[in-house]
């Protein structure tokens, strides 16, 4: 019983750790995109629909990859072409998904795909307790692991996550050097909606496989909450992802077991917990701005 | 976006209209849904039935739908809204729009305010409702029959009379069919959000539910029950598509006699509230016997499950209370003596218990 409760944080957090993955580069180039909610919402309608009417469910995944860097594309455009407020472009991003996922989805709704197969394999799926845990995942899943430990790579071991970084911090002293500032983060952008989309194609593929408006029900606010909370560092993504998960199943758990406390409160432990690490992390400002890129929200222009 | 166009499309329209004057004006009404039709569930029955509303009374009747509205404060911009647009009927489709609409009914006392599944009524305000819960006692009974780990999953939506008469009624029918039988529930404290459906059906699976049923509204749990090679029941509308071989059955929600019979009433005039003695007085709430709750097929279960099946809708036609004593609580009081049964009233008043056979505590 704990093993499949286990497998269920694990496929919980997945569509989180995509996106709070992509939203940590996209922030550490020093650019804030509210929009994550809005880019997966696009990426899961993308997926779904084109698994739909492909029958094969890794077009499905690479549609809503598509579908996420297109909007992102789009935010990229406003927000480093014509210079406007990155937290206005975002929050107007969200919308914007949300209303057009609906409207491309709507003829989408009351149909059913079958979900990716679980790549099983052969002898070590069979050992005990490790087996199921570690061995039985859909592709998708593992992808999220291996995305954060290139990121983590990316950025702490090669020049261009350095660039990346520099960029982040000090964006005026980086154009100085001669790094191409909206280049990159145009690119970041991009990637950050890519994993948006892949984090939002794994509810219509894996998680439950039909299409639902805004079936993402504030998954992406959450996802940027992981940011904060992992202080811009990869590895503590995943660790935040798998506890946001697991206190959301844990509470859903003991609901079924018959716990004593109010299920409104229950249903409310994820976001609390949320708030209580974000207000212990921000209580240590050195901790907290470590890694905090130093030009995150700023707009850069390169005659100053 | 969508719906403002919609809404544009059609005040433009109606501009035209009162411009060619000579025509008689179409019925204006209105509806408040609270999520879109996409969640093929609730609000899409009401999408359903507003289409045959359509269809029945062709050019007399013009319907508008607002989706996406949020209970509380914000619905009651929007209703407001409908009716200074000129709608003479508005139907809110959620129990959340209930305080809203009672207060904009106060506002404006020549349009007819039909409100879906509350108990609060005003001189010009309605209320209409399904009896959900006599479609749930039957799935008690299958799913008594039905478990062999004597684990059933149940997925509430929040703790609100409707909630707590399907809940009472499904343990009430589960009991009758198998005495052994737990209901493990989980409170959802959502309408609609497939995924936290999805993680509450996987928890139940893995805590060993071999039956599922559920009060919210998307096909995520028949999903996962269709994958783990396990049952359950659809809500609100034939969910079998999404599990042709989970689906026990899906209570349907019918609502277009209703529209039809409370549209037809405004146009020839003898529409009322219908403030009766009682809570229910003169006002509709009808169940399986006027098939404003149908339900589909009895399939993927035995011949004697579905023969008593059968029997139990019958029953239920027939004019069954459910709630009839004597009727205990899970921790063995008796909460409806016997020789006593709940009228429609009491329905409303009397139903917070956890009946026997469900595990645990009520929330708060």
């Amino acid at each position: 019983m704990l093993e499949d409760l286990i497998l269920t944080v694990l496929m919980t957090s997945v569509p989180l750790v995509y996106a709070a993955t992509g939203e940590l580069i996209v922030e550490r180039s020093g650019v804030l995109n509210l929009g994550v909610e809005g880019m997966m919402l696009m990426g899961a309608v993308a997926a779904f629909g084109v698994a739909m009417v492909s029958g094969s469910l890794v077009l499905g995944v690479f549609a809503g990859a598509v579908a996420g860097m297109l909007t992102a594309g789009l935010f990229g455009i406003l927000v480093l072409g014509f210079a406007t407020n990155q937290v206005a472009t975002g929050l107007a991003l969200t919308i914007f998904g949300t209303g057009l996922s609906g409207l491309v989805g709507a003829p989408l709704i009351g149909k059913a795909i079958g979900g990716l197969p679980q790549i099983s394999l052969p002898v070590l799926s069979d050992l005990p307790v490790v087996g199921k845990l570690v061995f039985s995942h859909d592709l998708m899943a593992y992808g999220a692991v291996v995305m954060v430990a290139l990121v983590a790579w990316f950025l702490k071991r090669t020049r261009g996550g350095l660039v990346l970084r520099a960029i982040g911090d000090n964006h005026d002293s980086a154009h100085a050097l001669g790094y191409p500032v909206l280049g990159v983060r145009f690119m970041a952008v991009l990637f950050g909606g890519m994993m948006a989309g892949l984090g939002g194609a794994y509810l219509p593929l894996m998680l439950t496989p039909h299409w639902a408006e805004g079936m993402t029900a504030g998954r992406g606010w959450i996802s940027l909450a992981l940011v904060v909370f992992a202080s811009w560092m990869p590895w503590r993504v995943l660790v935040g992802a798998l506890i946001f998960g697991g206190i959301t199943i844990m509470q859903l758990a003991g609901q079924a077991e018959g716990w004593t406390v109010p299920s409104q409160f229950l249903s409310m432990l994820p976001y609390l917990a949320t708030i209580i690490v974000l207000v212990l992390i921000s209580r240590n400002r050195d901790f907290a701005l470590a890694n905090s890129p130093a030009c995150l929200g700023r707009a850069f222009h390169a005659g100053k | 976006m969508k719906k403002m166009i919609k809404m544009m499309a059609l005040s433009v329209a109606a501009l035209g209209m009162s411009v060619g004057a000579a025509v008689a004006d179409p019925l204006k009404v209105g509806f408040l849904y609270l999520t879109t039709p996409g969640d093929h569930g609730w609000t899409y029955a009401h999408e359903l039935a507003r289409q045959e509303v359509q269809a029945h009374f062709g050019d007399k009747v013009e319907t508008t739908f607002v989706e996406n509205v949020p209970e509380g404060p914000d619905a009651e911009r929007v209703v407001r809204e409908l009716a200074r647009q000129g709608n003479q009927v508005i139907f809110g489709t959620s129990f959340g729009y209930m305080d809203p609409m009672l207060k904009v009914s106060k506002e404006f006392p020549d349009v007819k305010f039909e409100h879906i599944t509350g108990y609060k009524r005003s001189g010009n305000m309605a209320t209409g409702n399904i009896r959900f819960y006599e479609g749930r006692y039957v799935q008690g009974i299958v799913a008594g029959m039905m478990t062999k780990s004597n684990k059933i999953g149940y997925i509430a939506p929040f703790p609100i009379p409707e909630a707590y008469q399907g809940l009472n009624a499904f343990a009430i029918g589960m009991r009758e069919a198998n005495p052994d039988a737990e209901i493990m529930v989980i409170w959802a404290n959502t309408w609609a959000d497939p995924v936290k459906e999805a993680d509450a059906a996987k928890v139940l699976v893995a805590q060993g539910a071999d039956v599922m049923a559920q009060h919210t509204d998307t096909p995520a749990m028949l999903q996962t029950a269709e994958k783990a090679g396990i049952h359950g029941f659809g809500q609100a509308s034939d969910m079998k598509e999404f599990a042709p071989n989970a689906q026990l059955f899906s209570s349907v929600n019918n609502w277009a006699p209703y529209y039809i019979q409370k549209i037809e009433q405004v146009l020839d005039g003898s529409w009322s509230t219908g403030d009766g003695p009682d809570h229910w007085g003169g006002n509709t709430w009808k169940g399986m016997a006027d098939n404003y709750l149908e339900l589909t097929a009895f399939e993927n279960m035995p011949d004697d499950v579905k023969a008593a099946a059968e029997a139990a809708a019958a029953k239920v036609k027939g004019g069954h209370n459910i709630f009839t004593g004597p009727i205990k609580d899970n921790k063995g009081n008796v909460v409806i003596k016997a020789g006593d049964a709940l009228d429609d009233g009491r329905l409303w008043s009397d139903v917070f218990f956890y009946a026997e056979g469900i595990q645990g505590e009520m929330p708060g």
